[in-house]
Order: structure tokens, then sequence, then C-alpha cells
């Protein structure tokens, strides 16, 4: 029961943070239609940045939104330095199309690769905020932790604030419109170029918090060559193509299965078997609801 | 303030869409614009909106020059487009469709007012606010395309086929409302339509279009009346 009871904790905890990565996947392709390889750098980036500011202010929770604000800053001018000039300029030839997504690649060895420059190669280490100790049920000590519990508020916080921002708001509503059909959106006045950005900008904060969240939750350390933030970039993309790619929805609710398939995996069977089933999972939604979880079978025409 | 298009011409790729095509529409009248397929109509309206770029010409709607801007600062000038294939956004429901439309106007009271008119107008939207624009009816999907582009309060509006995929009755009732909202609101329509009888009935004026160049214009009654127009055009 215990086991079982971890299970969970392990597999909403660790979907919890794949979906801040699949949430910024979505708001990237539905604004722009480019699957961004390079969220996983933006978000190391953030997190460095972030580690910094943990230095400077003492204080992780004042550290994160800052580190939100800035990595939501460079995720916008990329999109207008790089990105838009590269969807402009890669409309004929043999690689119309997948020319700024092999560039977030690019970009995606790039800001590694300046990392190591700026930081250097050895491990950093962001102290966590709180107790990594978990709680205790009796004699059973529990795979949640006041830390793990803090991260799963915070994450649950920053999905309910974007659901409200997308549904309830006008940008929401710009936002919606843009993605799906730019052009009705252009004609009724929606100025689709800055929504581009935008949805650029909400999804470097959420790779951000992606990061840093990732970061305090488990060990601590951050290098350029990261394991843990390729495996971010890999599950968050994962939990993002299950959910459908088109729907925020379904991208936490990818992410969340993910989570907890892994975790079930992890916990009865093997923790060498969970890229395997991972990546198995995917192909199996693939085969067998190619739409994903929610989504249209329209959607993904594009 | 009137419509003034001046050798208007247009190029996609290699291909001449519009060739020094000129008319003049008058403010509060309504101008058909009929031709076969691929005779230039919907490249006319999407120039006329920004959406496609012109080769060389004029199109001034009064002080503002149509040829040079994005479609989203010509909405702010009071152009608004209803593209062609029912114009909404299919995810989005019936009241967020509308409200699209009024998104950039500052001043929300006003934008609630027009959503009233546009509700008084097409009751049937009115029943259905909540609902998904893709569970619409194809002509509640056109009352809402128009009612959207309503919505940015414009003096000039470009229809694009309305009548597309209707069945008949509801074509008819579409032009009746089209017609309605040009005497009650004041408004000048650019109307494209494959359904030349049905646009002529209800135009004021009217351009031919045939191969990207003008064939023959004139008002909507001399067109009808026309022996050569009817053998091309209306069939009889």
């Amino acid at each position: 029961m215990v086991q079982f009871i971890n299970m969970l904790l392990i597999g909403i905890g660790a979907g919890s943070i794949y979906a801040l990565m699949a949430i910024a996947m979505v708001l990237v392709w539905r604004s722009t239609r480019v699957i961004n390889f390079a969220q996983a750098g933006m978000a190391l980036l953030s997190t460095y940045i972030g580690f910094e500011l943990v230095q400077k202010t003492g204080n992780f929770w004042i550290a994160l939104p800052l580190a939100m604000i800035l990595g939501a800053l460079f995720s916008a001018l990329v999109e207008i330095l790089l990105i838009r000039t590269l969807i402009k300029h890669s409309t004929s030839g043999p690689v119309a199309g997948i020319v700024p997504i092999i560039a977030t690649l690019g970009l995606l060895g790039f800001i590694r690769a300046m990392i190591g420059f700026i930081w250097g190669n050895q491990d950093i280490q962001i102290q966590p905020p709180l107790s990594k100790v978990g709680f205790k049920f009796g004699e059973e000590t529990i795979s949640l932790s006041p830390m793990n519990l803090l991260v799963l508020l915070s994450v649950l916080a920053m999905v309910l604030v974007l659901g409200f921002i997308f549904q309830k708001t006008s940008l929401g509503l710009s936002l919606r419109a843009s993605a799906y059909s730019p052009e009705i959106a252009q004609l009724a006045g929606i100025r689709v170029g800055a929504i581009r950005t935008i949805g650029w900008a909400i999804a470097g904060a959420a790779g951000a918090a992606a990061g840093l969240l990732q970061t305090v939750n488990g060990t601590g350390a951050v290098s350029p060559d990261s394991l843990e933030f390729s495996l971010l970039l890999t599950f968050g993309f994962i939990a993002a193509v299950i959910g459908g790619l088109e729907s925020l929805p379904g991208a936490v609710l990818g992410a969340v299965v993910l989570g907890l398939v892994l975790a079930a995996v992890q916990i009865y069977i093997s923790g060498t078997l969970v890229f395997i089933v991972a990546f198995a999972l995917l192909l199996l939604v693939l085969l067998v609801r190619p739409q994903g979880f929610i989504g249209t079978k329209a959607g993904r025409r594009a | 303030m009137s419509l003034v298009v001046q050798n208007l011409t247009v190029d996609h790729g290699a291909i001449r869409a519009i060739n020094g095509v000129s008319f003049t529409v008058e403010t509060g009248k309504l101008s058909a614009v009929i031709g076969a397929n691929g005779a230039g109509k919907s490249t006319l309206l999407r120039t006329l909106s920004g959406l496609n770029k012109a080769t060389e010409g004029s199109a001034q709607w009064g002080e503002h020059n149509l040829l040079s801007g994005k479609p989203e600062s010509h909405v702010r000038s009071g152009v608004s487009h209803v593209s062609e294939g029912k114009s909404v956004v299919a995810e989005l429901t019936v009241e967020e469709n509308l409200d699209l439309g009024a998104l950039w106007r500052r001043n929300k009271k006003e934008a609630t007012e027009t959503k009233q008119q546009v509700i008084e107008l097409f009751p049937r939207l009115g029943e259905r606010l909540g609902q998904r624009a893709d569970t619409l009816s194809g002509g509640e999907r056109q009352m809402l395309a128009i009612g959207r582009a309503l919505m940015s309060k414009p003096n000039l509006l470009l229809l694009d086929e309305p009548s597309l995929g209707l069945a008949p009755l509801v074509i008819e009732q579409i032009f009746q409302t089209i017609r309605g909202i040009v005497d009650s609101m004041n408004l000048t329509v650019v109307l494209v339509e494959q359904n030349a009888m049905g646009a002529l009935k209800i135009a004021d004026t009217a351009v031919v279009l045939n191969l990207g160049h003008v064939a023959t214009s004139g008002s909507a009654a001399d067109l009808i009346a026309d022996p050569a127009v009817r053998a091309a055009y209306l069939g009889y």
C-alpha cells in the first residue's frame, strides 16, 4: 500500500514538472508551428540565472519568478531575432518549414556551449529552500517531502493561472484564435505577430520554472551537459505529443500519465526499463490515437 | 468617403491574378463583384484587406491607403473582411468569435453595445453563444462570420462569397440580411459572389471580372438588363 502511494506521489511529482515543459512545447508549436528543441537549453540557461539570483537574493522564492521573467524575455528575443526571420525565409525549397526546427537544435548546442563558457563545465549547486526529508506516517516515510509538496503546489498554481489567462482573458482569446486560425485572427484585428512573441514568452517562463523546480526537487546540481535536462526535454516532448500537441490540458494530462507510468515501471519492475517504456508509450499512442489524448484529427494536419 | 480602386494589378508568383482593375464604390452603397471561378474576385478582396500584396495601382478608402499596412491595421481604420468559406474560428464558441472582432477596441462599453446589436440582427447566434462555432449550420456560421466583422464597427465591409455551400433558401436570407445591414448601418459593402443573379438583385452597382480584367461595370439594374451579361453570367 505504501509502495502504491509512493508510486502515485513520485509519478505525479515528476509528471508535474514534465507538464510545465510540455506546456512550453505546446505553446511554441501553437504559435509558430515550431518544435523547440532548444527548450531544454533555454530552461537550463534560466536555471543558471536562477542560481545567480539565489546567490544574490538569498531566497529561492524571489529568484524563481525573476528567473521566469528573464526566461520569458530570452524566449521572446529568440522568436523575434531568429525564428521570425527563419520562418520568413523558409517558405520554399526542399527544407521549407523545417528550417526553424533544425535551427532550434543548433540553438540548443549554442546555449549549452555558452553556459559552459560562462559558468564552467563543473556542477553548480542550488540549495533546496525546504527540507527534502519525506513526511512520516507512523513508522513509514513516504516519498513526499515539504520540497516536493511545494513544487507540486507551485506547478498547480502556474497551471491554474495559465488556464485562467487562456480561457478568461482577452490575451488568452487572442492567443487561442491566433493559434487555431491566424488569418481570421488577423482579419479580426489581432496583431498576430505580437501574439506569437507572447506565446514564446510564456513558454520561456514555463520552461524556466520547469528547470529550476526540477533542479531543487532533485539533487540541486546542474551542469551544462546535464542529463536531467535532456530527460526533461525528452519527457516534456513525449508528454506534449501524447497529449495532442495542440492542447494545454492535453499536455498536462500527457505529462501526468507519463509520470505515473514511469513511476510504476520504476517501482514495480525496474528503473532500467524507464526509457524503453517512455518511448514505447509514445509509439503506442501515435499508432493507436495519433491525434493524442486530447486533440482533433484536423489539428495535426498543419 | 468612397472606395476608389485604380489600375490595381496583383501577381501570384508568375501568374497575374488581377490586371489593371479600376472601380469606385460610393459610401453607403453595395457593390457586387461577379465573375467566373478564377476571375480574381477573392484576390481582389484579399488585396483590399491587406492579406495579399499589390504589384501596381492604388486603392483608397477615403484618406486611408488600403495597399499599405497589415490587415490588423486596416480593421482599425474601419475595413472588415469576411474571407471565403465561413470565416469563423471553429474551435472557439460563438460568443468568443464575436468578441474576437472587438478585442482591439478600447471602449469595452461600446463593444458590448455592438454585440447586442449583432445579436438583435442574428437572434440565432444569441441562442447559441456558448456553443462551439463548428456545431453551427452553414448559414449560422456565415451569420457569425458577418457578425464577427460587424463587431469591429466597420464602415467598409468586404464579403467573400457568403452564399458558398448554402441552401437556396438560406442564401436568399443571407442576401436580404446583407442588404438590410447596408441600409440600416450606412455601411459600404463590396460583395464578391459566384451567385451572380442573387448578388445583382441586392446590389446598387456591380463590377464583372473576367480573367483579372474588368469586363464591364455599371449599375446593377443595367447589368441585369444587359444581354451580354445575361448570356455570360446569369445563364439565360
